[in-house]
């Protein structure tokens, strides 16, 4: 719940409120990713992500 | 206030501890877990800053990490925005890291420290800091200066790869910025890329690969890979990069701009990867020589602090010491990502409680002072970077180890070894590297940073023209094309190497004295590769390099009194107060941090003796059934 409400905090701080559905979509295809993948392993370049 | 900085989950964690505004501990966790860039939480590191200052983790008032991962995921998810629908594999494989573990960074942060001290607030007492702002307090606030300007360059942070801090006394305001996608840091690492070495640990070696080469390419990269404007700033053409959208630096339009694919790591390196790597190394060397220019005009300010991974580039900073824009350079030793426990520290002491700085405290507090330059402070020896006047403590902040601690590690290895008194022990160490021997020498404190600075180093007789061979392929197990760096007592530097200031990080890079080179007959000229860098070319072949420059490390009696009576007692022997100092591991391995990683190493390797404490070590006399193949053992880096 603290990560929520710092993740609003955040948004509402920087004005970037239109990143909100940007984060649901991304919390929903990451998800079935996940379970399609099984690991989650970080691309081998450098570690910009 | 104690304030304990970590950085940590990309590359290179570490944690720092500073009690009123003095460094008291610092470590990389890769030393203790013995995985290099090691990116995991510091748990070791932190362990050994608290036990180093003799304190529970409840009794720190604050602890600081040193970026900002919501500020990151922003910038993450702007990119694939912006790129959308191109760089879907990268959000593929990157967006589930991020929903497990990076997002929740705060969270597992404050898990860790709930796990050691249970009892505190944790949401009260951690704080963040971004990225280049930890940057630019690790190079200015441990700096001599009281007033600097500050500028950081690497990869990425958050949004910045470049920024432009000023510091005066305990303020630190950053003033401007160039933002991701555009990186210096990335630019070098798309060419240590496409020369066929590890992004972000083969940078150093496409430094050492450029004066083997011509810029041919300079102005190729200049009319299509990067608009550098006179001031410094610059874009980068995408068109150019992959790393925005894909999994590689390049991508084909870049392959078929120098007409052939990126090279493997298995396949031979070509004259043409050597140009490339002068180019790359011309351009980034002429971006930096244009900011730090332009920031000298533009605000005035005669001393200039550096950090970033860029400021680990010795030969670009070598030219923006001899540029003589500035009155004084001073480079923070671990500039990497590790410094950024340290200037996320340093911070909160500073800045956010004002805890004055020791090194520019003396007599008057760092705080509300009025301006002054540390030349009025500093070593009259007219430099004003003069060590032992920074707060670096000569960046020997790790641990160290007495010699009961020592004696007993090496009994339960089973190793064969002599006790001996200090001057018999660097008299029998002086010895040996006269006599050509390659020396393990573990002493004191360890270094924090990427670089050995004399007490986790091995060392060797520069004069040996067979030793930089000999070190590369029988002890270190590395490409043969990499020079090593000199050590040389302070006082002589300017006898030797074409510099005349302090250089105690390694991290300027100068040219051997014209009268101590030995110009190559013309026949050895034509000779190419590898071949140039066996033929002698100074009094100290061992480290000059193809173009006569060296990485030069002067050594101060005030910070490393025990490395200083070995080079007094080298140059008794020899009449040349210069060795050879390279990192105590092999390829791939962390460098040494405990007796028992030196004895492993000492003898998986050709390393002769072994000068651990007070006890020194032969090969000879050890027994050869602890001997083991040892290089294999670590990923080639």
């Amino acid at each position: 719940m603290s990560f929520l409400r710092e993740l609003w905090l955040f948004m509402r701080v920087r004005k970037k409120y239109w990143l909100f559905p940007v984060i649901v979509m991304m919390f929903v295809l990451g998800g079935l990713l996940m379970l399609s993948q099984g690991s989650a392993v970080a691309p081998m370049i450098y570690t910009l992500f | 206030m104690r304030i304990l900085g970590i950085s940590a989950f990309y590359h290179d964690s570490a944690a720092v501890l500073v009690d009123g505004g003095r460094i008291v501990a610092a470590a990389q966790e890769e030393r203790f877990t013995r995985r290099k860039h090691d990116a995991d939480y510091p748990a070791n590191a932190v362990a050994y800053c608290l036990d180093q200052a003799g304190i529970q983790l409840g009794e720190v008032d604050r602890v600081a990490f040193y970026d900002k991962p919501f500020l990151k995921f922003e910038r993450l998810l702007e990119t694939y925005v912006a790129f959308a629908p191109r760089g879907f594999r990268s959000f593929r494989m990157a967006v589930p890291v991020w929903i497990r573990e990076k997002l929740f960074q705060k969270d597992l942060l404050r898990r860790k420290l709930r796990a050691l001290a249970p009892d505190v607030d944790w949401h009260a007492r951690l704080l963040f800091a971004e990225h280049h702002q930890s940057h630019a307090a690790s190079a200015f606030y441990p700096s001599p200066f009281h007033d600097a300007v500050v500028l950081t360059m690497d990869g990425v942070g958050e949004w910045a790869t470049t920024s432009v801090a000023i510091g005066h006394g305990n303020d630190l305001e950053m003033t401007r910025e160039i933002h991701f996608p555009h990186s210096l840091g990335l630019l070098y690492s798309a060419f240590t890329y496409y020369t066929g070495f590890k992004v972000n640990s083969g940078e150093y070696k496409l430094m050492g690969l450029a004066p083997y080469g011509k810029p041919t390419y300079s102005k190729i990269i200049l009319d299509h890979l990067i608009d550098l404007k006179p001031d410094g700033t610059f874009r980068l053409n995408l068109r150019y990069f992959d790393y925005c959208t894909g999994l590689t630096m390049t991508n084909g339009k870049f392959d078929a701009l120098f007409g052939a694919p990126p090279r493997q790591p298995d396949e031979p390196l070509t004259q043409w990867h050597m140009d490339l790597a002068a180019s790359a190394q011309a351009v980034i060397e002429e971006a930096v020589l244009r900011l730090t220019r332009s920031l000298r005009k533009e605000i005035g300010i005669p001393y200039l602090c550096l950090a970033g991974g860029v400021a680990l580039n010795c030969v670009a900073n070598g030219k923006v010491l001899r540029d003589g824009r500035f009155d004084g350079v001073w480079i923070q030793p671990a500039a990497g990502d590790a410094g950024g426990a340290l200037g996320a520290a340093l911070t909160a002491s500073h800045r956010l409680f004002g805890e004055p700085r020791p090194s520019v405290s003396s007599g008057r507090s760092g705080a509300g002072a009025p301006p002054r330059h540390s030349r009025e402070s500093g070593n009259p020896s007219a430099s004003p970077s003069a060590c032992g006047k920074d707060a670096m403590h000569g960046a020997f902040l790790g641990p160290a180890f007495s010699l009961d601690q020592v004696r007993r590690a090496l009994d339960a290895a089973g190793a064969r070894y002599e006790t001996l008194a200090d001057d018999a022990l660097i008299d029998t160490t002086a010895e040996a590297l006269a006599a050509g021997q390659a020396v393990g020498w573990f002493q004191g404190r360890m270094e924090f940073g990427p670089r050995a600075l004399g007490n986790r180093s091995i060392l060797g007789d520069a004069r040996s023209p067979t030793m930089q061979k000999t070190l590369n392929l029988k002890v270190k197990h590395r490409e043969s094309f990499r020079p090593f760096a000199p050590s040389v007592l302070r006082e002589e530097v300017a006898d030797w190497f074409e510099l005349d200031r302090d250089s105690p990080y390694m991290l300027l890079v100068a040219d051997v004295r014209t009268e101590r080179r030995k110009p190559p007959a013309q026949a050895q000229e034509a000779l190419f590769g590898i071949d140039r860098l066996n033929v002698p070319r100074s009094d100290v072949p061992a480290v000059t390099h193809v173009d006569y420059s060296a990485r030069v490390q002067t050594v101060h009696r005030e910070t490393n009194p025990r490395y200083h009576a070995l080079l007094e007692a080298f140059k008794a022997k020899t009449g040349c107060p210069v060795i050879v100092n390279t990192s105590f591991n092999v390829r791939g391995e962390p460098i040494v941090c405990t007796p028992a990683d030196a004895f492993r190493c000492f003898m998986g390797t050709d390393i002769d003796c072994l000068a651990i404490g007070n006890c020194f070590l032969r090969k000879e006399a050890q027994d050869p059934a602890l001997k083991r193949e040892y290089a294999d053992s670590f990923e080639p880096d």
